[in-house]
């Protein structure tokens, strides 16, 4: 297996970086470039820029920052909110994005996920799943589905798509732990990787999550303390997880 | 004329690639054209997308043989993930592809635990980490490198390919990129 990965993720309206706790009391964090350029400094492993006010005429704002991202930065990166169509994320791959991360336009539409990836490869397409209770939720956790989580990860899978990136409404923010059980119960289900997300408190909850899966999302705790992810880096590997070699500039 | 010709095969990301170039200080053009390509000091075939449908790109545009004639005069060509695949005789993929037949070898699906082959893994005898995104992989008696007993590099003559993007794996990448253009 490749070494786990550590991904920050950063949550993007109308060009700018944002975090919620469950999805919303929104407040700004910082500019997305500048903050990409910050971590991948810092050692990120790959990072997920999701544009969670993602509408029609929103669509240029995106494209100009995953331009400007792709200049600055020289690890991969993935890009969701707002794509649903092959020609939205050709745009998206185009202007520098390795993956898009498709979420309620899959589940409206899951032969998107196929189209893309014949296009793209299946390493281009992330299905992003927002889990309640046992069920899924879309439009930024606001609407409920009756689509069950386990069996939507494997249609996903089955369709094409090349990871899936977890998250669990109810740690989002928290900063109590990722949700274990569902985790392992979606990877269990499928054989292409998985992304937990929701919950990163401590270097201990990033250790638990990689060793149940293969890269942890992170927010919150780097988004308060950019300067501080080469240190949860460290913590995590004393933790006896293997990460990339990474060279700290003195 | 740019130092380097970023082969365009209507799939790619291939801005990512020039943006390592630009930060090496090299220029770099993206084009299909075969005599841009036959003229070029160096070319990068890079790798996003299937390879049924980059292989009929490079045919339709010429560049297909214009690759070919490079690597009879011995010039330079480095391949990246797909393009490195594209080089070898065939590849399992989409039901079966002829390849560019530059290096002896073939293409099949990995058996890897969990598929597409995903993150930053250690490259022997390199030992250095690079990113991968793959599905398949190589299978080729020019192979210079493993990661995980896999085949991730090739070398014949003219040309050298990698499985791994160097594009987006960080300090090791862009001195990887460094020293593959520089070798001329």
């Amino acid at each position: 297996m490749p070494l786990s990965r550590i991904i920050p993720c950063l949550d993007v309206a109308h060009g700018r970086v944002v975090k919620g706790v469950s999805f919303v009391n929104l407040r700004d964090v910082g500019d997305p470039v500048e903050l990409a350029k910050h971590y991948s400094d810092g050692g990120a492993d790959e990072l997920v820029f999701l544009d969670i006010a993602a509408t029609p005429n929103e669509a240029e704002t995106l494209v100009s920052v995953v331009q400007r991202v792709a200049d600055v930065i020289s690890i991969p990166f993935t890009v969701g909110g707002g794509i649903r169509s092959v020609d939205d994320a050709a745009r998206i791959i185009e202007a520098g994005a390795d993956r898009v991360s498709l979420n309620s336009a899959a589940l409206a539409t899951p032969s998107l996920i196929t189209d893309i990836a014949a296009r793209f490869g299946s390493q281009a397409v992330v299905v992003a799943i927002d889990a309640g209770e046992a069920f899924v939720f879309t439009h930024g956790g606001r609407r409920a589905t009756d689509i069950a989580t386990v069996p939507w990860a494997a249609e996903a899978a089955a369709r094409g798509a090349g990871e899936i990136l977890l998250t669990s409404i109810a740690r989002d923010g928290q900063r109590t732990g990722f949700d274990i059980e569902l985790t392992t119960a979606v990877r269990d289900a499928i054989d292409i990787p998985v992304i937990a997300s929701g919950g990163a408190g401590t270097a201990a909850h990033v250790a638990e999550a990689l060793r149940a899966t293969d890269a942890a999302l992170v927010a919150s705790i780097v988004h308060e303390n950019p300067a501080g992810l080469p240190g949860l880096r460290r913590e995590v590997a004393a933790l006896g997880i293997a990460l990339r070699p990474f060279k700290e500039n003195p | 004329m740019s130092d380097v010709v970023v082969i365009d095969y209507g799939a790619g990301n291939t801005r990512s690639v020039r943006s390592s170039l630009t930060t090496l200080g090299f220029s770099s053009v993206v084009s299909a054209d075969p005599d841009t390509i036959r003229g070029a000091r160096n070319v990068i075939l890079p790798g996003v997308g299937s390879a049924r449908s980059a292989m009929t790109h490079l045919e339709a545009t010429g560049a297909a043989e214009a690759l070919v004639d490079r690597f009879t005069n011995g010039d330079d060509i480095v391949g990246i993930c797909l393009g490195l695949q594209l080089a070898l005789e065939a590849s399992q993929e989409d039901g079966g592809v002829k390849g560019l037949g530059l290096v002896e070898g073939l293409v099949v699906r990995l058996e890897t635990p969990r598929i597409p082959r995903l993150g930053w893994a250690i490259v022997d005898p390199w030992d250095e980490a690079f990113y991968f995104a793959h599905s398949y992989v190589a299978e080729s008696p020019h192979m210079v490198a493993t990661s995980e007993g896999l085949c991730v590099a090739v070398r014949k003559e003219s040309f050298f390919g990698v499985q791994f993007h160097p594009e987006k794996s960080d300090a090791a990448g862009l001195k990887f990129l460094e020293q593959c253009l520089s070798r001329a």
